[in-house]
Parts: structure tokens; C-alpha cells; sequence
């Protein structure tokens, strides 16, 4: 029988106004009206192949104003062919006229999309938010219903302004009580993943709510949402709060409209979460759920460290690597990579007693890279960081399988940027409380 | 979508990720361009660690020489597909030659990808299927009736129904289906 009076989750809410219906309930399948379609330079060559050969030569996209082209995995590299793809998406952008292309090498330059997108007003609470890449679920800090697909899904979004979707399920996790001083988001959702699996939330949404999200600065719950497909998740999602509307508002005049779960909404599992309880943890090789207290594998030897991506080189980040190495030098090679040319900035604006956090890491021994992908994803053999033998790597990334960061014989620990800040000045596993 | 597929079966384990199937590295060819999208074919399942590219053995790569697979179903544990969002992923696997994959369970953008752009059956199986297949058997998969046959070993099993996805799968892709159904 069907049930009618039960209550909607917050993504279901964003999907059933997508759908131009009052209310939608997880396993339906609906079309929906997307909002913003962001693609780079690995998926963007395949989509624009596959909407010109499905839409014809002449076919318009959806709407100019929401396709967003940035360019940030391969692009400081040789590879001819990765330098080629960048031409593609220009002359696409160019015949297009499309107005958001973060070109490399110009001054509109950015980097890693997931920071680029939010940080330019392209995400706005209670949008569809599309993008060819699995991590494309960071937006959802922001209120949004935003996340990865392939390139067909891209080119027909991209012609259309349209695509399906199974309205997902949703656990909620609720986290309350207090950060520990030693711990930041990163320890949060590497718990949250090392609990349920890696696969323990597939096609599943993931709404975070509780004292502990209130209280994050809008960095730190993008980490948190950015790493819900590293559990299987279809999206991972907040409530917007006055802390989003000030983000936005300060970013883009574009409307938006505000959507909360109702209280009677139906979960598949809650999970409540006193974070006072936890402590620092690292994602051991090669799984990001394969979940260690620190104090468990203190002392673990290391060949370098790593720092930056999506999830882990956004400006918090880099304060917080800052304030553990200040005044320090590393112990193995360090490699700092900002996510973005704005992030790369603000590093250099930024002061820790008197010291830009720039100059912190250049007199800690760290190198320093310009901003991209860069090595979470391995990429072409001379990207920044690869690794090329069997490296054991601390990183503040995303994703630790065999191969990942490049070689097939390095080892990757998943961290928050104080461990693995903490960890590059000793050479060895670390727990950062005695930095801080 | 055929209805009978028969074939070689190549049998992989759980949590295998999208940068096993197609390492980041190769990327940057463009599976729009034709000259390119062969590399898929070649490296597709590349990055799957010694030992565990073949089971039970673990010795046999995906595609030994050349650009294609002798092998035309893959055989997967849970979790198929895990990590990127890459098309290129199933897009490999289909270009090596292998048309299904039956595992335990998929990531979903993985599952997603293999249907709307029309490239590989994904089928789930209820029934641990990797330590009893050995790459190499010869299956039959029966998709009126939603069931492998196991030539070599003389069993059969029945297969999780494609259900909604049924329909893209049969008109083709997401284009074709969106057209069907007046989107």
C-alpha cells in the first residue's frame, strides 16, 4: 500500500522540484532539469565528440550561462595529446561562445574544478548540479543536489539541459559534540567511510547534518561531501544554512531557493555520530575505508607527503598544514600542490605570525607545485608528484587504490592535512596534537 | 542487445576501481577520435594488479597482445566499477571486444555509464559467481531469460533482471530511449 503522508529528505526535495513535481520518493525514476553541467579536460574531449555526433554539428547547448569548462587534470604536462584535448574544449568554448572556461595559461585560469565551481558562484542551494567527474558531489555542501557522470550522460545533459534519475535513498548521519582540536573534516568522513564501507552508501545520498556541520567553515564541509563517492554515494548533501547564504551571496547574484528535509522523512539508516569520541585516523593502502586510529600505526615509515587535490588543497587546508609546520623542516619529500590560482594566492596573503603560510612551506624544505590535479590521480608520467616506484605516500586525496597516485607499487595513507603535515616533519606516521 | 552471448568469461575480484579498468594515465586519448579509441581497447583492465588479473590463477592479462580481448563476458565480485566518474571505464572494456559484465553488485555511475551510452550489459548475480567460474570457461548468457550457462562446467544461474534499464539497453542508448519515449 501506498503510503502518502511520509516526509521528504532534503534530496528528494531538490530532485522533486527538478522534476516540476511536488513530491518525488526514492527508487522512482524522473527526468529532471539540470541546473549547471561542469566538464574538464579528460571528459570534456568525449562529450563534446559525443553531443556533436548525437546533436549534430550545428546543435546549441542548453544554456551558456550554466556550462562550465575548467581545465585541471592534466595541464603543466608534455603529453601532446593532453595538451591537444585543452584545444578541443577552447574551440568548442569559442564556437560556442561559451562565457566559463577557466583556460590554462591566461588570466582566467583556476584549477581543480571542485574549488573553481563554488568559489566562482557556479553552485547555488537547491540546484541540479552536473559534472564529469565522480567528485562532482562537493557541491552539495552548498545545498545543492550535485553529482558525477560519464560523457553520454554529460552530452545529453549538455543538449538538452535534461537527464534521469533514480531518486536515491538516503542515510543520514548525524554528527554532535565538538571537533577535537586535533582533527579536522577529513578525519570525519574517513570515519564515516571506515563505518559503513566503501560501498556502504552505494547509490545511496548521504545527508550530514548535526552541531559539528554547523559549526565547519564551508571548506571543511566541502571535504566532507567531496568524499561521499569514495562510500558509493550517489551525492553527499547539506541543508544551506546563513554560513551558505553568505558564501553564495558574496559569489553570484544568481536566485536561489532553500529546501530542508521534512522531520517525517524516511531514511534508510541514521547514523548518530559523537565526534567528541573520535580521534585522528588515516585510510591505510589501498582502500579509502580501510580505516586506522593514528595511534594504531604511529611510527609507520614514509617516503613523502602530499598535500593538495579537491578534497585536501583548498585554503583551510593549507592554513592548517601551515600551522603544524611552521618554523619546521620536513623530513621526506613534501610536495604542495593548491588546488587553485586563487588558493595559490590567498597562501601568499595569508600570515601565520608574520609569515606568508607560502613561505612556510618554502623554508620547511616543501615543493611547491602550481595549481591542478597534479598527482591524485597519477596522471602522465611527468605530472607534479607522480609517484613512479614504490613510494609510501601520506596524502590529504581522495582515493588511495593501487595505481592511483601513479605507480602501481606505491602505497597511499589518506589523511587530514594536520597528519599528514605532522607526518611530513617526522618522516613516520604522526599524531598531530603535539604540533598544534 | 543480443539475446544469446556467448563466450570466454574473465574472472576479476571485488572493489575493482576505474583506475584498474583504465589507468588515469591513458586518459588523455580521446575516445571520440578514431585513430585514439583503440588504446582503450588495449589497456582496458590494465591496471588490475598481478594476481588478481584472471582468477583463479591471477596470470592472464585482459587483452595479452594487440587491441582486443579474447574474453567476451567479465565475471566481477561487488562493488564493480568503484571510484571515477570515467566513461572511458566501460568504454574500454567494450572496446577490447567484451560486451557483459555480471557482478555482485556495481558502483552506479560504473552501472550508470554502461547503459546510457549503450556499451556493456551489466548484470548483477545473486550468487558469488568469481570463485566458481575459472577465466577461461566458456558461458552462454541468456538475456530473454536472464540466466548464464556455464559450458565448460555444465551449470547454469540465474541473473538479477535488468529491470528499469532494460529499456535503454534494448533501444540502444540514452539518445535512442529519450527519443522513444518523447523526451
Amino acid at each position: 500500500m501506498e503510503i502518502f503522508n511520509v516526509g521528504m529528505t532534503l534530496t528528494e526535495k531538490i530532485i522533486a522540484k527538478a522534476a516540476g513535481r511536488d513530491s518525488v520518493k526514492a527508487g522512482e525514476n524522473v527526468w529532471v532539469k539540470i541546473n549547471v553541467l561542469m566538464t574538464h579536460d579528460v571528459c570534456g574531449p568525449g562529450t563534446i565528440g559525443i553531443f556533436k555526433k548525437k546533436f549534430g554539428e550545428d546543435a546549441q547547448v542548453f544554456d551558456k550561462e550554466n556550462v562550465v569548462i575548467i581545465p585541471d587534470h592534466y595541464i603543466f604536462t608534455k603529453d601532446s595529446k593532453a595538451n591537444r584535448n585543452i584545444d578541443i574544449l577552447r574551440d568548442f568554448v569559442n564556437e560556442h561562445e561559451l562565457p566559463h572556461f577557466y583556460e590554462p595559461n591566461t588570466e582566467n585560469y583556476m584549477g581543480v574544478c571542485h574549488v573553481t565551481l563554488p568559489e566562482k558562484g557556479h553552485v547555488r542551494p537547491g540546484e541540479i548540479i552536473l559534472g564529469t567527474d565522480s567528485h562532482t558531489c562537493t557541491h552539495g555542501a552548498l545545498g545543492a543536489f550535485a553529482t558525477g557522470v560519464g560523457n553520454t550522460d554529460a552530452a545529453f545533459a549538455l543538449g538538452t539541459g535534461k537527464t534521469w534519475l533514480k531518486v536515491p535513498e538516503t542515510i543520514k548521519f548525524v554528527l554532535n559534540g565538538t571537533l577535537p582540536k586535533s582533527m579536522m573534516a577529513k578525519d570525519l568522513i574517513l570515519h564515516i567511510i571506515g563505518k559503513i564501507g566503501f560501498d556502504g552508501a552505494t547509490y545511496c545520498a548521504m545527508q550530514f547534518e548535526g552541531e559539528v556541520v554547523d559549526a565547519l567553515s564551508m571548506d571543511e564541509r566541502m571535504t566532507i561531501c567531496n568524499m561521499a563517492i569514495e562510500a558509493g554515494g550517489k551525492n553527499g548533501v547539506m541543508a544551506a544554512d546563513q554560513k551558505t547564504i553568505d558564501y553564495v551571496k558574496a559569489r553570484t547574484d544568481v536566485p536561489f531557493e532553500l529546501f530542508e528535509a521534512d522531520a517525517d522523512a524516511n531514511y534508510k539508516a541514521v547514523y548518530e555520530i559523537n565526534v567528541s569520541e573520535l580521534e585522528p585516523i588515516v585510510a591505510a593502502p589501498h582502500s579509502p575505508d580501510n580505516k586506522k586510529a593514528v595511534r594504531d600505526v604511529l611510527e609507520t615509515p614514509l617516503t613523502r607527503a602530499y598535500i593538495g587535490s579537491c578534497t585536501g588543497g583548498k585554503i583551510t587546508d593549507f592554513e592548517a598544514a601551515a600551522q603544524v609546520m611552521k618554523g619546521k623542516k620536513v623530513a621526506i619529500d613534501t610536495f604542495i600542490v593548491p588546488s587553485t590560482t586563487f588558493v595559490e594566492k590567498q597562501m601568499n596573503e595569508r600570515e601565520i605570525d608574520g609569515t606568508t603560510l607560502m613561505q612556510i612551506f618554502k623554508d620547511a624544505g616543501c615543493r611547491i607545485g602550481p595549481p591542478s590535479c597534479a598527482a591524485c590521480l597519477g596522471g602522465p608520467d611527468d605530472s607534479f608528484g607522480r609517484t613512479h616506484n614504490d613510494e609510501v605516500v601520506i596524502s590529504t586525496t581522495n582515493r588511495n587504490f593501487p595505481g592511483r597516485m601513479g605507480s602501481m607499487q606505491a602505497s597511499v595513507y589518506l589523511a587530514s592535512p594536520y597528519v599528514a603535515s605532522a607526518s611530513a616533519l617526522t618522516g613516520k606516521i604522526t599524531d598531530p596534537t603535539e604540533y598544534l | 542487445m543480443e539475446t544469446i552471448i556467448k563466450g570466454k568469461v574473465y574472472v576479476i575480484g571485488d572493489n575493482v576501481d576505474t583506475d584498474q579498468i583504465i589507468p588515469a594515465k591513458y586518459l588523455s586519448y580521446d575516445p571520440s577520435n578514431d585513430e585514439e579509441r583503440k588504446y582503450f581497447g588495449k589497456y582496458a583492465l590494465f591496471g588490475v594488479p598481478e594476481g588478481q588479473s584472471g582468477l583463479p590463477s591471477g596470470d592472464k592479462r585482459f587483452v595479452s597482445e594487440g587491441f582486443s580481448s579474447e574474453y567476451s563476458v567479465v565475471i566481477a565480485g561487488k562493488n564493480f566499477g568503484c571510484g571515477s566518474s570515467r566513461e572511458h571505464a566501460p568504454f574500454a572494456i567494450k572496446e577490447a571486444g567484451a560486451t557483459v559484465v555480471v557482478a555482485e553488485s556495481f558502483a552506479r555511475i560504473f552501472f550508470r555509464n554502461c547503459v546510457n551510452g549503450g556499451y556493456l550489459v551489466p548484470y548483477e548475480t545473486p550468487v558469488k559467481l568469481t570463485d566458481k567460474f575459472v577465466t577461461g570457461d566458456e558461458v552462454e548468457i541468456d538475456t530473454s531469460k536472464d540466466s548464464v550457462k556455464n559450458l565448460t562446467q555444465g551449470t547454469e544461474y540465474s541473473l538479477n533482471p535488468l529491470g528499469d534499464v532494460k529499456e535503454i539497453i534494448e533501444a540502444g542508448d540514452v539518445f535512442e530511449y529519450a527519443k522513444k519515449i518523447g523526451i
